[in-house]
């Protein structure tokens, strides 16, 4: 078996073979140090799952759409907390803030890693929303509200596109271990501004008639359908508590987060981009 | 089917093993236990088809649970970690840790309503494919203690939490999928609050310094559930056999 021909001739039925094995494209280059660690008997076995890797789980456009969707959420989160970071006292919990700004840049970091030359660039931004929070920059209430609202939001924005990297083990370990660092974000902003008196909880709390707990209407779109009990067609209300046969509504919103669509998302961040 | 085949084969060596203690010992003392390793689940009907000279061998059920396979298998193991929790803080507001103060109850009354209800949903959505309600095993936790108790909880809630991104891809049916985002991000804030409880500012601290949670296989995870219950859980189909 000659496997520098197999190569070759998926080459030029797929030119962009060697795009599709990124990134395991090094073991491709070395190809002679990968089949002297591999048993000879295990190798077609080998290459079986390097091509199942190739063509099943790296970036395709659609997916490399969602990446770029996440990557501009990060780029927009890193970016909010760098320059809030750089006013002259404006953060007070300055340990929380650098945790959360270096996360973000670590997302960053890993999104463009797994796009390669298809990330795009960072875009400009206005963290003002068109001037719908004048003050962001200068009123640390402000300031956290709207960090807040970010953490959620982007919460919800991964939440919404798990299902497009469905069996991809690379993508959807990344973009997992995303969402939930963004989801304890979340928690602690609502934590930092429970402890300055803002009536919220650590988790979205919603009732039958409200679902944005954040105290500040604007942020209305942001939290719609988080005060959805019904999941995967049982109303979780009706499932016993600790306190009973029934479930708290309060509680049967805390316990899930929910989706939003990427249409959704774009459309409630696009203020921030100048 | 290529798990399958590594399980089977961790079983056969395991069995292999256990043979040779027999000869070596040169009685058949130990032929309960061999059973007991020989009859893992759902695995050891391939098994036995395999290892044909122990086809007239009664298969006695093994002592450990087994999730199952597919999603069902992934929300049982789920569920196992989720019935571990609810138990656990259960039982911190049943008897509280010295010194607890008004708003550390509060939060903890809120996680433990929060853990028990994933608990009836999964149990729920699985239906008759749900493992049996297990039996927690916290002699290792000093209850009185807050420490001990923030550290079991810290443990459980970042096990948790990296046990969902370390499994998710597995998921086959995408509503399932986004359900376990769902419950993900809940537990992702759990983790927060108990790390802050803790030292504030830890609300992230095991994330890496690239950003990213980290990440656990089933079968880690389960070496981590498994201290905290008497009857312990396994996931043959997962790459996790009791031994």
């Amino acid at each position: 078996m000659n496997l520098f021909n197999i190569i070759k001739e998926i080459e030029t039925a797929d030119p962009e073979i060697h795009e599709r094995m990124s990134p395991r494209r090094d073991a491709i280059k070395n190809i002679t140090s990968f089949g002297s660690k591999v048993a000879v008997a295990a190798l077609p076995f080998a290459f079986v799952t390097l091509f199942k890797k190739a063509y099943g789980a790296v970036p395709t456009p659609a997916v490399n759409d969602v990446l770029n969707f996440a990557l501009k959420l990060e780029y927009l989160e890193a970016y909010f907390y760098k320059t809030a970071l750089s006013v002259p006292g404006l953060i007070i919990d300055t340990g929380y803030i650098e945790t959360i700004g270096n996360d973000e840049n670590g997302h960053i970091g890993a999104l463009r890693q797994l796009l390669g030359d298809a990330a795009v660039a960072s875009p400009q931004f206005d963290l003002t929303a068109k001037g719908a929070f004048p003050d962001v920059l200068s009123n640390y209430d402000t300031f956290l509200t709207v960090a807040n609202m970010l953490e959620d939001t982007g919460v919800r924005a991964y939440i919404g596109q798990a299902t497009n990297l469905l069996g991809n083990q690379l993508l959807l370990i990344t973009a997992l271990s995303i969402q939930v660092v963004e989801s304890r974000h979340a928690a602690a902003i609502r934590q930092l501004r429970k402890s300055r008196g803002a009536v919220i909880e650590p988790w979205i709390t919603g009732s039958s008639s409200l679902s944005n707990d954040t105290g500040i209407p604007s942020f209305n779109a942001n939290y719609a359908g988080e005060n959805n009990v019904i999941q995967n067609g049982i109303d979780v209300t009706t499932l016993s508590s600790a306190s009973g046969s029934t479930t708290p509504y309060a509680v049967a919103t805390q316990a899930f987060d929910e989706p939003l669509t990427k249409e959704a998302v774009l459309a409630l961040v696009a203020p921030f981009f100048a | 089917m290529l798990t399958q085949n590594r399980v089977y084969k961790k079983q056969i060596l395991y069995r292999m093993k256990i043979k040779n203690q027999i000869t070596a010992n040169g009685a058949n003392l130990p032929r309960r236990l061999f059973l007991r390793y020989a009859g893992a689940g759902a695995a050891s009907v391939g098994l036995l088809a395999v290892d044909a000279c122990h086809k007239d061998h009664k298969v006695v059920p093994f002592t450990g649970i087994d999730v199952g396979q597919g999603d069902s298998g992934l929300f049982n193991f789920t569920y196992a970690i989720k019935q571990v929790e609810a138990a656990f803080y259960s039982q911190v507001i049943l008897t509280p840790y010295t010194g607890m103060t008004g708003d550390e109850l509060t939060l903890l009354t809120a996680i433990r309503d929060q853990e028990i209800l994933h608990c009836s949903f999964l149990k729920a959505t699985l239906g008759s494919k749900a493992i049996i309600a297990l039996t927690p095993d916290f002699s290792s936790i000093d209850f009185t203690n807050r420490l001990t108790v923030l550290f079991a909880a810290k443990n459980l809630e970042d096990t948790g939490v990296s046990a969902h991104c370390g499994s998710g891809y597995l998921i086959k049916n995408p509503v399932y999928l986004t359900l376990a985002a769902k419950i993900l991000s809940v537990e992702g804030r759990h983790a927060a609050v108990i790390g802050n409880l803790l030292q504030n500012g830890f609300f992230a601290s095991t994330v890496g310094s690239n950003g990213l949670n980290t990440n656990l296989s089933v079968a880690d995870t389960l070496i981590v559930i498994n201290k905290y219950l008497k009857n312990k859980v396994s996931a043959v189909s997962f790459n996790y056999v009791l031994t």
